[in-house]
């Protein structure tokens, strides 16, 4: 099995399928982080010669007289006092985040749209690949049986995920280090949030460390990266031709977003698997598309989509007459 | 010599409501080299794929080795090598990396037995390029690399002579008549090349439309069809003689045709001869496998 696997390696590097994803990250990366700096730099011009530790100093006071007063928001802002300390304590310039804020931000943004195609520029093709290329005959008359071979196949796209993911942590820690520094791991960053109702419940709420964070978009992202590239697997077995499986695949991402906005009064869409791809937004405080959708409840769609399509994938391969 | 390798029985395969392939029974033996020879269409591709465990049949067994593929494919396939079609491999690996990628799915080759059957082919020089710059031939000797690293029992060639230029068909009719005969290899051939198939072959089976209208070996096949043309002087005379004797076709306009019977030729010369007609041509004709076979499948096209 190891081996068949390392077949399935070779072959992903020999269609030069990592470097051409790296490249992808390297640019797109450049011209965000790029933005960014200049983004900051307009900003402190904004302000001028305002020093920004006074400026939060007051924040800081402002917040604590209101404290009194604040009721029900009393804890939120609470929280708000603690962060804004923090940055104060650690010499941190909000306005002027480190590599840390680039890319809890950059997951954030990419976790949904951008890292799903990159996965499929990997999956979408394993198995039709071999089929337009005719390899699949010799392939498929070893004495392997089909089950290995297709579990070798995917085994080895659950490993291409997982080093996209790291390749992506990797590139967006070096590139957003050298430009923003290295500062701000442990800042705390709000989480917790949840909607009850039509509103956002912040009962529970509470700090984390950036880091923290970070480790758990990065899993969110890895595991709707893995959705994402076991329904293009599935496409890749359904569908002869490559473009077919990846034109369907980004028409669904893509619905998928509009989607999200568009149904809130749609109740059963909440079954749909792109609809539940907005994992990010269950941690970062975003109101989810669709009234009683939670973290949890969003992992078990996605979850059952994908054992769903692996279960038709694997039915299909192993009973397919090869023409 | 006489081992059975490979037995198909009453294989069928139904798609929709058509039956492609038709009731289809052969067996082969080891050390021989037989041929599928049929019109594009016929099903030769169809049940090679189903020899190969590709496409499943609709009913009928097929036994590489006594083992049954539809129950032990993986022990059956460690008897069986095959090209189907053309040799795809991989075009941005190189021809190693293409052979121990295959080799790796078969337990126990080691890199000797590799480096083997790449001397095998006569290879080595371009081993290590990328399959994409080979050369058609060098596909197929690459092809055929892949599929004889398992020493298999069994070897099954789809259109093994398929765009090779004249030297790469001699070269791999060649190879292929040495590897049944060194190597005791069960080598099957399909091909729609009569001529082909003529000259690689020990046992034939003729296919159309799913059917298999005859198995029988090259000779046999051929000399059942020997022919006889006469050249004689006067011709009117001699072909009136003839008429009497046996069955006589028109060939052209100064010869005709009889069938050849070594017991009676001598007989009708003689009497020929009595009658004073001058026999200036008798050659005995063995017709090509084409026109065999056009005439078993009733004057359907080739190709």
């Amino acid at each position: 099995m190891i081996n068949l696997v390392q077949n399935e390696m070779t072959k992903l590097i020999g269609k030069r399928r990592f470097i051409i994803i790296s490249v992808i990250i390297i640019v797109l990366l450049s011209m965000f982080s790029y933005a960014q700096a200049k983004q900051s730099e307009s900003t402190k011009e904004r302000l001028g010669t305002v020093d920004w530790r006074t400026e939060l100093q007051q924040e800081i006071v402002d917040m604590q007289n209101r404290l009194s007063s604040a009721g029900q928001w009393r804890e939120q802002i609470q929280i708000q006092i603690k962060q804004s300390q923090y940055y104060l304590d650690n010499d941190i310039n909000p306005a002027e985040p480190g590599a840390p804020s680039f890319i809890r931000g950059f997951v954030q943004n990419s976790a949904e749209l951008f890292l799903p195609l990159l996965i499929m520029i990997i999956a979408v093709d394993l198995v039709s690949s071999e089929r337009s290329m005719g390899t699949i005959k010799l392939l498929l008359t070893r004495p392997v049986s089909r089950f290995n071979i297709l579990l070798s196949k995917y085994i080895a796209l659950v490993l291409s995920v997982s080093l996209v993911i790291f390749l992506f942590g990797l590139f967006s820690y070096l590139i957003s280090a050298m430009m923003f520094g290295n500062q701000g791991w442990s800042a705390p960053v709000l989480t917790g949030f949840s909607s009850e109702g039509g509103e956002l419940d912040i009962s529970g709420v509470r700090l984390v460390s950036q880091w923290q964070y970070i480790i758990q978009q990065f899993g969110l992202a890895w595991f709707i990266a893995l959705v994402v590239g076991t329904l293009s697997f599935m496409l890749s077995i359904l569908m002869r031709s490559s473009a077919a499986g990846m034109g369907t695949m980004l028409a669904c991402l893509i619905s998928g977003a509009i989607l999200s906005n568009m149904v809130s009064s749609w109740d059963s869409a909440k079954y749909l698997f792109m609809v539940n791809l907005g994992l990010m937004d269950y941690v970062s405080g975003s109101a989810p598309p669709i009234e009683g959708m939670t973290l949890g409840f969003s992992l078990t769609v996605l979850a059952a989509w994908m054992i769903g399509s692996l279960l038709v994938s694997f039915a299909v391969f192993m009973r397919k007459d090869i023409y | 010599m006489s081992e059975i390798t490979l037995s198909v029985k009453g294989l069928r395969k139904v798609i929709g409501k058509r039956m492609i392939i038709k009731d289809l029974s052969f067996e082969l033996k080891r050390g021989e080299v037989f041929g599928f020879l049929g019109p594009n269409g016929a099903g030769k591709t169809t049940t090679i794929r189903m020899l190969v465990g590709l496409i499943k049949p609709t009913s009928g067994t097929i036994q590489i080795c006594g083992l049954d593929i539809s129950k032990h494919f993986t022990r059956a396939m460690k008897h069986l090598g095959c090209i189907v079609e053309n040799p795809e491999l991989y075009p941005f690996l190189t021809g190693m990396e293409n052979l121990r990628h295959f080799a790796v799915m078969i337990n126990g080759i080691s890199q000797e037995r590799i480096d083997e059957v790449v001397r095998l082919v006569g290879m080595q020089d371009r081993v290590n390029d990328k399959v994409s710059t080979y050369s058609l031939g060098m596909r197929q000797r690459l092809g055929i690399a892949q599929a004889l690293l398992g020493k298999p029992d069994v070897l099954i060639l789809d259109e093994p002579t398929n765009g090779l230029d004249p030297s790469g068909i001699r070269e791999m009719r060649a190879f292929i008549r040495f590897l049944a005969e060194e190597e005791g290899l069960t080598v099957l051939v399909s091909s729609h090349l009569l001529h082909e198939i003529q000259l690689m072959c020990d046992r034939v089976a003729i296919i159309s439309k799913g059917e298999i209208i005859r198995v029988d070996s090259v000779n046999v096949l051929l000399s059942s069809e020997e022919r006889l043309i006469w050249r004689m002087m006067p011709h009117m005379l001699g072909k009136s003689i003839l008429s009497e004797l046996t069955a006589v076709v028109d060939e052209a306009e100064d010869t005709i045709t009889t069938a050849y019977s070594v017991d009676a030729v001598g007989e009708w010369n003689r009497r020929l001869v009595e009658a004073g007609v001058n026999v200036l041509e008798m050659n005995r004709k063995l017709p090509a496998l084409e026109d065999l076979f056009l005439e078993l499948t009733g004057g359907e096209s080739i190709d």
